[in-house]
């Protein structure tokens, strides 16, 4: 994050950026020589409090669209409470716990790249993100096996459902849509930001981000803690309810 | 049945008046708003209109109070507007002690009636007047709505709940019925009629149709036919809860917490019994989720409401009727 | 009256260099990040969407022309309803003032080169494209018969239709949406030109500050609802579905908490275009500035709050109806207040009859009536009577044809001669306004009538006695048509027939006329310095205008 913090905009006019030494320019376009600074910016402040303040405001509409679906799942939770209890038992908290981990792992392997990327050392850069890309890989990779382990008991949603535990009746079963939902959608989530950093590795070798313009390595940096966090939440709604009653 | 052209609908229920007489004062405020601005607008329009070129507007400086005056009047204006809509919805959601039980089963596209002596009827119903009927409703598909325009009375039709809607007609004649939630193919199908009649009309022509068997007694029979009776004894000395005297009641579950009995906490209870185990008792119950048709629930469960109910008020129907006979 | 004043002196010709003539091609657009360019290729695909939409809504109107259904079939019909509504609501409706006005125009009010994603904001317009792909698929295999709505269940199990398609266009292009959103959000915040305050902003903005706001908020909620619907169609998962105890009045609920608001995100930008046009035509800034622009604000809040009044007789609670009802009265407050501001706004001005005046005028009338009416089904006692009848499909085709629409067209003509450098023929832009006013009115007044009647809504069929009002209905519809049709002909003629219009033929103050028209690549020479206080009329200096194009044509 940036010393300004977006939001100081709230209260502030452009008149104090203007004293705050933004050069109004009267040149345009492609007559910038500043490298990365965009036409329609002028300086690499703006630029860099645009970024950091559309990187916030995707997160905000982020943690709506999750909102979403936990909306449902604690309107349903609170229906069913033991049948949500019952199913969660089935999960395996031991793999849970091990994703959880690892997904932290990678969360910090991200700021060892978003600080590479800060002090300007693409090296470290690289490495950082390749780790990321690994931790991010055994995440979806153990997830697999969950889900194919799913398959094989029949507790994926369906014609095929069958419940074999505690007669609690069908909510087991939209716990069980719910299951699939949130962790589908994280996925979804990492399997995006793995593709992105899969694509971020040329230009971050090649040393496109320097000290003053390394916007998309922190922003998507943000992106990442974001997916990170859904699961910080994911974990215990899932895994963990069982265990206490 | 083929009204005439008409500009207003036909008030034949007793909350109609009421809708209606809100619906007018609600019309009154908008009409005489809608006109006021326009007629200011057109005042200005042409009072104010441009006269010679580069003139400007005259200087104007914002004021507090007016922004407040129309800021405040609309405010109580909607107050009072809420308030009063308030009083008539409570009205026609409170139903009255001594309404008289029918059941609808709404599906694609039609609605089955059945009548608390038993008579039932597909896209029509038959009420007798002055007496508040309350219909409890379900679906076998997709939501739809029970509309009767003429009774200013809405209420959707939820499947895997029931849902009701209470109404006295308080004038003879045949009414639409309309379903208002969108449905499918045929939902401008999905039409039937209401008809109101006099009491002793009403005796006949349910008489007309030769003996039927209520749906409690329908209810009683599905009660042994699928060996509910096998738990649950009259004396409460079974594996299962008596279910005598249950319906209205509160009981306690096995978490502890108290619910009280009404038609979805038994429909929950027959569909998903570990849903509320009470005190006392184990799940032992299997569940009748895909075993019984929606109207067998209903009759299901009005057996176990007759088994509730007071002996006196065992029968309404011909008690209501002996009242209202002239 | 004394037009002659003014001599006729056209300008000779459009500026040598603009944003339409920098580059030429079909690569120059497909690729462009031009804020302009990507305005005017949303102009040319919503109107495809409006148009088709029209055509829906046309095969309605004839279908109700007679009481029997015997037009179409009813699966037929209710693939008209459905599409008309997915088509108008998502394709035409939510983009049309913001990604066409907005995009082009915000940069520009604001001083600013670019939006600040426009890159983001290209993909925007892919997104829409792509969404708008699937449901043409759909539309072409057979259309979608679940109602814009896609209530549940019968949309997630019972429908033979492409719903899992459509499904997927409206996800994708909430995300355009959502771009066009972020990208406001962040240009307002970041972008402004100095001296550009909060306290200077143009009303235009403001309200599309609080548009993008409930973009940004909103639509994610809908995309998840979407998604959780094609789950359950597709994979079964059954989130909605009864039969294993969930609740199909919980996809209601995400639903609306999305396509509440999203009336807002239709009527608030046309309101900033109505302030827009009644300041620059009574020569006044807008009376209460302050409160018109918080108006915004508070609307698209309370608007997140009031989403429960959709669903008074759909088994919630009563306490959750009395409540939804009170919040939603409130929303009432806000809109009260801009049309009171307007209306002051007239009080000793000097007005002058133009087009975008008329179209200005004619929206303060039909939103009074469809807000007044929509306080009406607030009412929670009138409500369960009137709720799913043609009284709601008249209050919202006020709000949306009678507010959003006018909005979107008084706008369309305020700026014309700013996005093409070229002005339309007075007399025929007259007619149409007058044409759609009468015929608007004409097609949506008995629907009032029909509704307290008791016509319920997506009826194909429907019992005799309504015929007469459904008549006069479809006859208003027919004006209507025309009334539309009339100004897509004169703008396409004088795109290369139109009087040169010059920088400002309206004589308005606002950034947006000291650039040339059509503008340049990048806005502005130089990055204004603002140093006025917005809609500064009464101080400004008349500039000479060389033409009067309001009056002087007939």
């Amino acid at each position: 994050m940036s010393n300004t913090s977006p939001w100081n905009d709230l209260i502030g006019t452009p008149d104090q950026k203007h004293e705050e030494g933004i050069v109004v320019s009267d040149s345009h376009a492609e007559a910038t020589h500043q490298p990365g600074l965009a036409h329609h910016f002028e300086s690499y402040e703006q630029q860099k409090e645009s970024s950091f303040l559309g990187m916030w405001l995707f997160l905000v509409q982020e943690v709506m669209f999750f909102g979403g679906i936990f909306c449902c799942y604690v309107i349903y939770r609170s229906l069913y409470g033991e049948a949500f209890a019952a199913a969660s038992r089935e999960l395996n908290v031991f793999i849970g716990a091990l994703n959880t981990t690892v997904l932290l792992f990678s969360s910090f392997t991200m700021v060892v790249a978003v600080n590479a990327a800060k002090q300007g050392n693409r090296k470290w850069i690289v490495y950082g993100l390749l780790l990321t890309i690994l931790f991010g890989g055994i995440f979806l990779g153990v997830k697999y096996f969950e889900y194919s382990a799913k398959w094989e008991h029949n507790l994926v949603p369906g014609p095929n459902f069958e419940w074999h535990g505690d007669d609690v009746g069908r909510p087991v079963e939209i716990f069980y849509c719910l299951y699939f939902g949130m962790t589908g959608m994280h996925a979804l989530h990492m399997v995006v930001g793995i593709g992105i950093m899969l694509w971020m590795l040329r230009p971050a070798w090649r040393g496109k981000w320097t000290p003053e313009n390394h916007n998309f390595v922190e922003g998507f940096g943000l992106y990442w803690h974001f997916v990170d966090i859904v699961w910080i939440f994911l974990f215990p709604f899932l895994y963990l309810i069982g265990l206490a009653t | 049945m083929r009204p005439e052209f008409s500009l207003f609908p036909e008030q034949a229920s007793t909350i109609a008046s009421k809708v209606d007489a809100l619906y007018f004062f609600a019309l009154g405020i908008s009409a005489f708003f809608s006109l006021l601005i326009a007629l200011v607008i057109f005042a200005f329009f042409i009072k104010f209109r441009r006269r010679r070129a580069g003139e400007v507007g005259a200087k104007t400086h914002e004021s507090m109070a007016l922004e407040i005056v129309w800021s405040v009047i609309p405010l109580i204006i909607c107050m009072v507007l809420f308030v009063w809509g308030a009083i008539v919805f409570i009205d026609m959601r409170t139903m009255p002690d001594d309404a008289t039980e029918y059941y609808a089963t709404a599906k694609q596209w039609m609605w089955k009636f059945q009548h608390p002596e038993g008579q039932r009827e597909i896209n029509s119903l038959h009420i007798p007047v002055g007496e508040p009927i309350m219909l409890t409703m379900t679906s076998e598909d997709v939501i739809h709505s029970f509309f009767v325009p003429a009774f200013r009375v809405k209420q959707d039709v939820v499947p895997g709940r029931y849902t009701t809607v209470w109404f006295e007609a308080d004038k003879v004649g045949t009414y639409h019925l309309f379903c208002t939630e969108y449905c499918g193919s045929h939902h401008a199908q999905m039409r039937g009629s209401v008809t109101v009649m006099e009491p002793d009309d009403y005796q006949a022509w349910l008489a007309g149709g030769g003996p039927v068997a209520a749906p409690q007694e329908l209810g009683e029979a599905l009660f042994t036919q699928h060996i509910c009776n096998t738990c649950h004894f009259e004396d409460g000395t079974g594996r299962g809860p008596s279910l005598v005297g249950i319906f209205g009641s509160e009981v306690r579950g096995t978490d502890g917490s108290v619910r009280v009995v009404d038609d979805n906490y038994l429909r929950e209870s027959i569909l998903r019994p570990s849903a509320h185990v009470n005190e006392g008792y184990s799940q032992i119950m299997p569940t009748y989720q895909g075993q019984l048709s929606e109207v067998s629930l209903l009759q299901l469960i009005a057996y176990i409401k007759s088994i509730s109910d007071s002996p006196s008020e065992e029968s309404p129907a011909p008690a209501a009727v002996a009242a209202n006979g002239e | 009256m004394s037009t002659q004043e003014f001599a006729f002196t056209p300008y000779p010709d459009l500026p040598k260099s603009h944003y339409l003539n920098v580059a030429y091609g079909l690569k120059s657009w497909l690729f462009t990040t031009d804020h302009k360019r990507i305005g005017i290729l949303y102009l040319l695909s919503i109107t495809f969407f409006f148009a088709l939409g029209g055509l829906y809504a046309t095969a309605i109107r004839l279908e109700l022309l007679t009481p029997a259904g015997d037009m179409v079939q009813p699966d037929t019909y209710n693939r008209l309803f459905t599409m008309h509504g997915i088509l108008m609501v998502f394709f035409f409706l939510v983009p049309s003032i913001p990604a066409v006005l907005g995009n082009f125009l915000l940069p520009l009010m604001i001083g600013a080169k670019d939006v600040a994603f426009p890159r983001l904001n290209l993909a925007s317009w892919y997104m829409y494209m792509f969404g708008a792909g699937f449901t043409m698929y759909a539309l072409f295999m057979g259309g979608v018969d679940t109602g814009w709505t896609f209530y549940t269940p019968f949309s997630s199990t019972y429908s033979n239709s492409y719903v899992a398609a459509v499904a997927v266009g409206i996800f994708i292009n909430g995300f355009s949406s959502i771009f066009t959103g972020i990208n406001f959000m962040v240009t307002i915040h970041r972008m402004r030109a100095p001296g550009m305050t909060w306290s200077r902003l143009p009303l235009f903005v403001w309200s599309h500050y609080a548009t993008s706001l409930i973009m940004v908020l909103g639509t994610p909620v809908l995309a998840i609802t979407i998604v959780l619907l094609a789950m359950e169609r597709v994979f079964k998962l059954g989130f909605f579905d009864p039969a294993l105890g969930g609740d199909p009045v919980l996809f209601q609920h995400l639903f609306w908490f999305y396509s509440h608001p999203a009336v807002y995100i239709m009527i608030l930008p046309s309101m900033g275009v109505i302030s827009e046009i009644i300041a620059a035509f009574s020569r006044k800034p807008i009376f209460g500035y302050k409160f018109v622009a918080f108006a915004s604000m508070g609307i698209a809040i309370l608007g997140f709050l009031v989403w429960g009044h959709h669903l008074f007789v759909s088994s919630q609670s009563l306490y959750a109806g009395l409540i939804f009802s009170i919040l939603s009265m409130l929303v009432a407050v806000p809109s009260a207040v801009k049309v009171f501001n307007w209306t002051a706004t007239l009080y000793k001005g000097s007005i002058e009859y133009s087009t975008p005046m008329f179209y200005a005028l004619g929206f303060i009338g039909l939103f009074t009536i469809g807000g007044l009416t929509g306080l009406m089904l607030a009412t929670i006692g009138i409500d369960v009577h009137v709720h799913d009848t043609y009284f709601v499909v008249a209050h919202f085709h006020y709000i949306m044809v009678g507010g959003a629409l006018m909005g979107y067209l008084g706008g369309l003509h305020y700026w014309w001669p700013k996005i093409t450098g070229r002005m339309y023929p007075g007399f025929w832009s007259h007619l149409s306004a007058l044409i759609i006013f009468l015929g608007f009115n004409l097609t949506f007044f008995p629907q009032f009538v029909l509704g307290y009647l008791g016509m319920p809504r997506r009826y194909h069929s429907y019992p005799e006695e309504f015929q007469i009002l459904h008549i006069l209905s479809t006859a208003g519809a027919s004006i209507l048509a025309v009334g539309y049709i009339i100004p897509l002909v004169y703008f396409i003629w004088s795109l290369k027939y139109g009087e040169v219009a010059g920088d400002n033929p309206w004589d308005a103050v606002g950034l947006e006329w000291q650039t040339t028209s059509p503008p340049s690549l990048h806005n502005f020479d130089e990055i204004p310095v603002v140093d006025f206080e917005p809609y500064d009329y009464v101080e400004h200096e008349p500039v000479e205008r060389p033409y009067r194009y309001s009056r002087s044509e007939a």
